[in-house]
């Protein structure tokens, strides 16, 4: 029966082979490729050259301009993710201590955010907030201000179109930690004298930690990565680290400081991925997506 | 628990911001008001009526849905068989090829964008339809994969075993026993796609040729102007369409499991 067990064998990399040769040719040999870009030139004519050059990273590594904003963006994703953290950790409390009926309409309703396209979730906030938006007109019906003022285009508002992105994805990985908490674990330390509060402190809230590193990994990566937010919900002066990528690479078709920038923000968000890996391991990941 | 209360209110607080700006873009395309502000002005349909008009628009949805069907044709063929092999077989390197099939989600989507753009123009592959379909299938495969792994799980191999003891070939097993038993997983996978396609904007603004637009990038060139009543009309319509899918697909299902229980 030898052949049938080699078959067995084979078997699951001829299911595999045609997804694994996708990525191979249109993922990790691209990503190897920029890497190579990185250091041509352009030429004077508007293409490129090869060469082995490090003047583009030079270029980006010692401009202010690109220091400031990758520092910017950082800054921008971090407190995203912090504030997604405090925003999002109740709610997901609530919906994992719900029963019946109620948790599953909770759930679904979680989901549905997924389903919005992105840029329709970060135009509504001009319906909102902006000159003829909802809140400005509830305050000029109020007659707290006499003329509609501009709330818009500021860092402020794209964190908040930020936070209103990604919130569902904290939430999300916050509630599959918690609700496979073994609840026995909170009885016995009730049993055992601790009051409510110590209860959720030393023993939900440690237990919960890998769906809020989770969904924290989520805000900080996607966060960061943004270019729509800014654009929309931004002014001239709020660009995140994609815009100058796509500025580079679409507006000046300086192609090789585009693959620099775009390597760099790579590596930044790589060390964040690979630090989350040691620590939690990426299988949490999949949890909170499946 | 004396905090439940609170924590109650936080939580409706929450959803209401989530789902708050959008009930308004829903409410403002049916706004008679002229310039799609507020305050009201009445009810009307003309914002839906103009879209219908516009043939920028009405190509840009064309656009979108051959290229969100494709993506879930594509990246579901892809990802089933992946999955397949995951669920099924244990082999040496499983864990590292599972992180490798996530791994476009952890590609930040502009990098993924930039990569596979430069690397098609030095193959002096120009900007086509068939770039924005290879990056689309790229970042909707783990998607799939994920999804379709996690419905996989709970079909046992036994049937299968079973068709093949009696003499079917693989092929046949396949599709006869095991495909309309995963059926479901499939058709969840590839309304996955076929939204996340639908939805997609950064990766598009990329790879897009010039002149095409799919809904997303209409929405973003329009929004260049500022926002008017045709854009609400147009986001209604994309989120009756990408949320009335899933919720029908959900649907069917839970319907068609209650018919098989009795």
């Amino acid at each position: 029966m030898a052949t049938i067990e080699q078959s067995e064998k084979r078997a699951p990399w001829v299911l595999l082979s045609p997804a694994l040769v996708t990525i191979a040719l249109l993922l990790v040999i691209p990503l190897m490729f920029i890497v190579v870009y990185s250091f041509w030139l352009r030429t004077s004519v508007g293409g490129v050259e090869a060469a082995f050059s490090f003047g583009n990273w030079q270029e980006a590594l010692t401009d202010r301009f690109y220091r400031d904003i990758l520092l910017s963006t950082i800054r921008i994703a971090a407190i995203t993710t912090i504030v997604c953290a405090f925003v999002g950790y109740p709610v997901a409390y609530f919906v994992a201590r719900a029963r019946g009926v109620n948790r599953g309409f909770l759930l679904l309703l979680l989901m549905l955010p997924f389903w919005v396209s992105y840029i329709i979730r970060t135009m509504s906030w001009i319906n909102i907030l902006g000159v003829s938006g909802a809140l400005n007109s509830l305050l000029l019906a109020v007659g707290v201000i006499d003329e509609p003022i501009q709330m818009l285009y500021n860092e402020t508002t794209v964190i908040l179109g930020l936070v209103h992105f990604l919130l569902p994805f904290m939430i999300l990985n916050t509630y599959v930690s918690l609700d496979g908490i073994d609840r026995a674990l909170e009885d016995a330390a009730n049993s055992l004298g601790a009051n409510p509060m110590q209860t959720f402190w030393e023993v939900t809230l440690p237990l919960s930690v890998p769906g809020l590193a989770a969904g924290g990994l989520l805000c900080f990566v996607l966060g960061a990565g943004t270019y729509i937010t800014p654009v929309i919900l931004g002014g001239p002066t709020d660009a995140m680290f994609a815009n100058l990528v796509f500025e580079a690479i679409i507006t000046q078709l300086d192609w090789p400081l585009g693959a620099v920038l775009s390597l760099m923000l790579l590596v930044v968000l790589g060390a964040v991925v690979l630090t989350y890996n040691r620590f939690m391991g990426l299988g949490q990941i999949a949890k909170g997506i499946g | 628990m004396r905090g439940w209360p609170l924590i109650r209110a936080w939580t409706i607080l929450v959803y209401t911001f989530m789902f708050l700006p959008v009930a308004v873009v829903i409410l403002l395309a049916f706004n008679a008001n002229q310039f799609g502000a507020f305050p009201m002005t009445g009810f009307s349909l003309r914002w839906f009526v103009a879209l219908w008009e516009n043939d920028a628009i009405v190509r840009a949805f064309q656009t979108s849905l051959t290229l969100g069907l494709m993506t879930a044709i594509i990246s579901t063929t892809l990802g089933v068989l992946a999955s397949l092999a995951l669920v099924r077989y244990d082999f040496p390197g499983k864990n590292s090829i599972s992180t490798l099939l996530i791994a476009p989600i952890l590609v930040p989507e502009v990098v993924l964008a930039v990569a596979l753009l430069l690397f098609l123009q030095m193959l002096n592959i120009p900007k086509s339809f068939f770039l924005l379909l290879m990056g689309h299938v790229i970042f909707t495969l783990p998607f799939v994969v994920l999804v379709v792994q996690a419905r996989l799980v709970a079909v046992k191999k036994d049937y299968e075993e079973a068709a093949r003891s009696l003499g079917a070939s693989p092929i046949q097993a396949f599709f006869q026993i095991t495909l309309p038993l995963i059926l479901p997983a499939v058709m969840a996978g590839g309304l996955f796609a076929f939204t996340i396609s639908f939805d997609d904007i950064t990766g598009t603004l990329f790879w897009k040729p010039g002149g095409v637009e799919t809904v997303p990038t209409q929405i973003f060139a329009m929004l260049r102007n500022s926002i008017s009543p045709e854009i609400n009309a147009l986001g209604a319509v994309m989120i009756m369409l990408t949320t009335g899918l899933p919720l029908i697909g959900i649907g069917v299902a839970r319907w068609s499991a209650s018919r098989r229980n009795k």
